[in-house]
């Protein structure tokens, strides 16, 4: 988990300065404002940000998956050497599917309703690969039960809305893994599931990752799931990112307010419960009139004179973890841990201690 | 109120509520959802009760029956100390006043061709609450109390934010000074950061107005952080019902257990170390629940008896805390 800054060499995906925008009748809608990363091989990267924040649009993107004679597209992404942006058609749905794959939240997205399951999923083995029908069918049914779905064989033969909501998930990353990606791109995999089947969810997909040394690209609003997955973890605030860190950096020693307010807003199990919530106030600002500054400057009790001019995504701490916040790395953890002290009640000793680690 | 009722606001006693399932017939007889089965508990005055549980556990429905926004089909509900499980709709009437309802979506329980100070008039015009200064000054008061700006009155529901939505919401439902809310999930289709603005809302509002909530939802972070009491569902029935701080310190019932150990905690070096519970399987159908504990096929400490006799709601651990099951855990 070192090679998290800049120029690891095992980067399998490496998106530069992107920028996408949307035509419309209000204006300019700035989705994603000049977003740069990359993702290590069999590395687990956790894109957080509430809706708006620019993060499904960003990997929609990367995947060349947004068709809107609207919307228009710089910055580069390459993948493997390959630069994504500048492949036609057909050649980018060579990698899709069998190099990047990508899971949505409604599997209804991703699955044709008047087709059996097997069907679906043989199909887009054969569309990616030279194998039998019979081969394809056999392979389908080997996913289905890779993916935890009792008997197989009987219920390759069944409609999508035969399944359950968790069900049809599980269905859906099958059909995503049909062709061993190098990358899985999940997004909100588990928003509308119960926290029973969410559960189920992210244990296979961990059990995948370490089966098929996959990468993974998750994109969630939820702070947990994102503690529970990722190896590093950006933050996406109004298009861009605003705080980008191993997983133990960002929870432990967050360095943007934004994320400070993010962690303080969850009722969380794992600590005593708060006299209140440390709500952020406002209301994220609207993305065809972006302010000339820091987007999150309107709502951040620090803010000061700088905050007019946008912040650079900088190292400011000097370990790789990256932020987009003018506070010098001393100010911003004297308010930290007022902040969190006071939220989460947390004892003293566990700061030192997570400070001394 | 008679004495032995003090301090209590709502009774359920074996509330029921079954839907027949269009066209279907098992054995030669109607079929039904058991949406509700028995369940019995006490709301009061004050206090949240938190009902939790997953999606198709009945806690939707549950609160719909209390409110008598659905008919029962069995059971009593007692509303301050009024059996009202009888009441025709215009026997009701009076009482909506009393108990309102704040809904999941707030893009869907506004009406989008309604200006929102219309909206939040709206039960004041039904109920009669004054002439058009008054509800034009109520209005202004409401929108004040949930932190609009009053002069956003003139605006349709599309020109607020998601969060500012559910603050009408709010506002709509504490125009006629009701004793309950039943808010229904009213905070899960909003964004993290509002998620924390409504909920200490509702808590302020609960301070200074003295209202008691019923708080449905499915998150238990948000449901620890707002409740007193704590009932868990699971396919129509109540398994455990418990002070909040204890349901999650001492859970009783492995369902319990099992939900809590599914959250995923905000806590990259907890999450590596604790133990997770995951529960195979989903939910049976509601509509032929297992035979006894209806737990019983998905629980790890399941045993013959589970399988075939049903457990009781009873205490379990302290004065307070009740749960259904032959293995209780966290006890003695």
């Amino acid at each position: 988990m070192t090679a998290t800054s800049a120029g690891s060499a095992a980067s399998l995906l490496e998106v530069t300065d992107l920028r996408v925008t949307f035509d419309t009748e209000d204006g300019v809608v700035r989705a994603v404002d000049g977003v740069s990363f990359e993702l290590g091989e069999g590395e687990t990267l956790g894109i957080v940000g509430e809706s708006g924040s620019g993060k499904s649009v960003t990997m929609m993107s990367v995947m060349r998956l947004i068709i809107d004679p609207n919307a228009h597209f710089a910055g580069s992404v390459v993948y493997r050497g390959q630069d994504l942006m500048a492949l036609d058609k057909k050649e980018m749905r060579a990698v899709r599917g069998s190099e990047v794959a990508m899971i949505f939240q409604d599997p209804m997205t991703s699955l044709n309703p008047v087709y059996k399951v097997g069907w679906q999923i043989a199909e887009q083995i054969r569309a990616h690969r030279k194998v039998s029908k019979a081969e394809a069918n056999r392979q389908a049914v080997e996913l289905l039960a890779a993916v935890g779905i009792p008997n197989p064989e009987r219920r390759a033969d069944d409609y999508p809305h035969h399944f359950s909501g968790g069900m049809r998930q599980r269905v859906m990353i099958a059909l995503a893994l049909s062709c061993d990606p190098r990358v899985l791109i999940a997004d909100e995999p588990t928003t509308a599931l119960d926290v029973t089947i969410q559960a189920q969810i992210l244990a296979l997909i961990k059990k995948l990752r370490t089966d098929f040394g996959s990468s993974v690209v998750l994109i969630t609003h939820d702070m947990g799931v994102v503690a529970e997955m990722a190896d590093r973890v950006a933050v996406m605030y109004a298009g861009r990112i605003v705080e980008h860190g191993t997983v133990r950096e960002i929870f432990h020693r967050p360095q943007h307010p934004y994320t400070w307010g993010l962690l303080g807003s969850i009722a969380r199990l794992d600590r005593p419960k708060p006299e209140r919530l440390n709500a952020i106030p406002g209301a994220p600002p609207s993305l065809t009139r972006l302010p000339t500054g820091c987007a999150f400057a309107e709502r951040c009790a620090y803010r000061f004179d700088k905050c007019a001019e946008v912040p650079p995504l900088h190292d400011r701490v000097g370990n790789g973890h990256l932020d987009a916040c003018h506070l010098s790395a001393e100010e911003k953890q004297q308010h930290r841990s007022q902040l969190l002290l006071f939220s989460a009640g947390l004892p003293e000793t566990l700061i030192a201690g997570e400070d001394a680690s | 109120m008679t004495g032995a009722d003090a301090g209590v606001l709502l009774r359920a006693d074996k509330v029921r509520k079954y839907f027949p399932v269009p066209g279907g017939l098992l054995h030669g007889r109607a079929v039904h959802v058991r949406a509700v089965d028995d369940v019995s508990l006490d709301v009061r005055v004050g206090e949240t009760l938190g009902l939790v549980g997953e999606s198709g556990c009945g806690k939707s429905t549950l609160g719909r029956c209390l409110l008598r926004l659905h008919e029962l089909t069995s059971g009593t509900v007692t509303f301050a100390g009024q059996d009202i499980s009888g009441f025709t709709r215009r026997a009701m009437r009076p009482l909506r006043r009393e108990m309102q309802m704040v809904f999941q979506d707030p893009y869907a329980s506004l009406n989008p061709r309604k200006r929102v100070g219309n909206i939040i008039a709206e039960p004041l015009r039904i109920h009669r609450q004054g002439d058009r200064t008054a509800v034009r000054r109520r209005v202004g008061e409401l929108m004040d109390l949930v932190g609009l700006s009053p002069e956003h009155a003139n605006r349709y529901p599309h020109e607020f934010s998601g969060g500012q939505r559910q603050r009408v919401g709010v506002a709509r439902a504490l125009a006629l000074h009701p004793r309950l809310i039943i808010a229904d999930e009213p905070v899960s289709a909003l964004d993290v950061s509002i998620r924390a603005q409504v909920i200490n809302l509702l808590d302020d509002l609960q301070d200074t107005l003295g209202l008691t909530y019923i708080f449905i939802a499915h998150d238990l972070g948000v449901v620890r952080h707002v409740s007193d009491r704590i009932a868990v569902m699971y396919l129509g029935k109540i398994v455990e019902l418990s002070p909040a701080e204890e349901l999650y310190e001492r859970p009783v019932h492995p369902y319990t257990e099992a939900l809590l150990s599914a959250v995923p905690v905000p806590d990259p070096d907890a999450a590596a170390t604790r133990k997770h519970i995951v529960l195979e399987g989903d939910v049976p159908s509601p509509v032929a629940p297992p035979p006894g504990c209806r737990f019983a096929p998905r629980c790890r400490y399941a045993t013959d008896v589970c399988r075939t006799e049903e457990p009781p709601l009873v205490q379990h651990g302290g004065p307070a805390h009740l749960a259904a099951c032959h293995h209780p855990l966290n006890v003695g």
